[in-house]
């Protein structure tokens, strides 16, 4: 079943991804890709994330699409202009590629390449825009595509804003995404259940899906990183003090993510979980949560 | 106004190195208002360079703009057996003052920084990028193409923490204080416009005015 119909069949979502490594090897990540593809409806592929410069994304989802997954490609606006970006999602399209998740793109400061020009010429909301213009079979200047795409658009929503301007504005940004033709989302890692349900209640009815976020955490120190450094993900700390008092770490980890995926049933449509290198455990986590 | 800012001295060292004699010019609108290069810090850049380099022959001036040709010509009588001028000025007033004597060597005594204003004494911040279309009516009179770091025009990109850009948390989220600003003034709807998309400028601009330009009588 491709993404598509996951998506259409109204089944409850699951989505993975992976994150290309600095190199041309992919082996270990098309291994982890293997491991999975019989337990989720797509894989998304980051594109250059958190602006590190990687291998990338368009490649690795046509290999994917090689192993009969279906992929997501992750498309952000901070490298490409809209030439590029159009060229780029039509290159997709004749390489296998079906699926979208638009975003804007971390600052290129935040990076390796830190000086680097931020291009920014679109952001997520006009790549959306494109995405359905391409789809109904011209560029962005009305000329007409000999061929055109088919894509399914999705976008990220980020529950967790912390005032009111933040939450105000990623709603008004997640309506303005719908609008434009995003059809699920994938949300920020979400570790409090209470607020994102909250969340939920404020969102319902928009009609697109949504996926809540899961990251796996791997240890305390990722905990209190995230808490510090990443917008909008609040690990509560009871949760950091479960692993922090467990033996077995990993195990205390799956628990977690396995009561999330759980919580997350009642919630919402799907999960997408961010494995970051334990793509092994996934398998074992959907099993215990009776997915 | 325009922010400047005084290169480090060993660069300018290194671009006076072929010169004996050199006239520092300064400007007195913005690079003297931004405490860069007006009267005072050409009097402070003449004396570092004379200390630094005992034979270097240095004379000074200062105009009340570097960027209008009327003023530019005051300079004239100043050159003398000057080698090079070393403009106090931004890199328009550099530049005219290049075009307005183009045998001589003008060389850049400042970086120039941004359009701004001066938040505090001694810390400034920009707030123009110059882009040829001002939507400041749609978004509650704070830039977005400007102050957010993304220059994003549909919505905050959710990377802020506590108000702050993801960029430094030295740096407001543009788009927060576009939303209070909308919210105080009652224009929130602004920001559930349809999407919008740039359209960018090719550089270098230039603006016509049919109506002031001077037609030649035949």
């Amino acid at each position: 079943m491709s993404f598509r119909e996951a998506i259409e069949s109204g089944k409850f979502l699951v989505t993975a991804e992976l994150g290309p490594g600095k190199g041309t090897d992919v082996a270990h990540l098309l291994k982890e890709a293997e491991s999975i593809k019989d337990r989720v409806d797509a894989i998304n592929v980051t594109d250059l994330q958190s602006s590190v410069m990687r291998l990338g994304s368009m490649a690795v989802c046509h290999m994917l699409t090689d192993l009969g997954i279906d992929p997501v490609y992750q498309v952000t606006c901070r490298d490409r202009n809209r030439l590029a970006l159009q060229s780029d999602l039509l290159s997709g399209w004749a390489l296998g590629v079906r699926n979208i998740l638009a975003l804007t793109g971390d600052h290129p400061s935040l990076g390796d390449h830190p000086t680097a020009k931020p291009v920014f010429d679109l952001d997520s909301v006009s790549l959306l825009q494109v995405i359905g213009t391409l789809n109904s079979g011209s560029d962005m200047s009305g000329n007409e595509l000999h061929g055109k795409p088919d894509f399914l658009s999705g976008a990220v929503v980020n529950p967790g804003a912390d005032n009111e301007a933040a939450m105000e504005l990623q709603i008004m940004k997640m309506e303005k995404k719908i609008e434009a033709g995003a059809r699920f989302f994938q949300t920020q890692a979400v570790y409090d259940l209470d607020a994102f349900e909250q969340f939920m209640k404020r969102v319902q009815g928009l009609g697109a899906k949504v996926l809540g976020g899961i990251i796996l955490l791997k240890s305390v120190g990722m905990a209190r990183f995230m808490n510090k450094n990443i917008a909008g993900v609040f690990v509560p700390e009871p949760l950091i003090q479960e692993l922090k008092q467990a033996e077995d770490k990993a195990r205390a980890s799956m628990d977690i993510a396995v009561r999330l995926v759980k919580g997350m049933k009642d919630l919402c449509d799907g999960v997408h979980i961010m494995a970051m290198g334990w793509e092994s455990k996934i398998p074992p986590i959907l099993d215990e949560a009776g997915l | 106004m325009i922010i400047a800012e005084q290169k480090p001295l060993a660069e300018i060292q290194e671009m006076l190195a072929p010169y004996r004699k050199i006239l520092v010019a300064g400007c007195g609108t913005c690079a003297a208002f931004c405490s860069a290069g007006g009267p005072e810090e050409v009097d402070k850049l003449a004396a570092a360079l004379v200390s630094a380099d005992q034979n270097k022959g240095v004379g000074t001036t200062s105009i009340p703009r570097q960027c209008a040709e009327k003023f530019i010509d005051r300079l004239e009588n100043k050159i003398g057996d000057h080698e090079a001028i070393l403009s106090m000025a931004c890199g328009n007033g550099v530049q005219a003052v290049a075009t307005r004597f183009p045998d001589m060597p003008v060389l850049p005594a400042l970086n120039t920084r941004f359009i701004g204003v001066e938040k505090e004494p001694g810390v400034w911040t920009e707030n123009c990028l110059a882009c040829g279309d001002c939507i400041l009516w749609r978004t509650g009179g704070v830039c977005p193409v400007t102050r957010c770091a993304k220059s994003l025009l549909n919505g905050a990109c959710g990377g802020a923490s506590d108000g702050k850009c993801e960029v430094s948390k030295e740096r407001p989220c543009a788009w927060q204080e576009i939303y209070y600003a909308l919210k105080r003034l009652n224009m929130l709807h602004y920001l559930k416009e349809k999407p919008q998309i740039k359209d960018w400028p090719i550089h270098p601009g230039r603006v016509v005015r049919e109506d002031l330009r001077q037609v030649e009588v035949t």
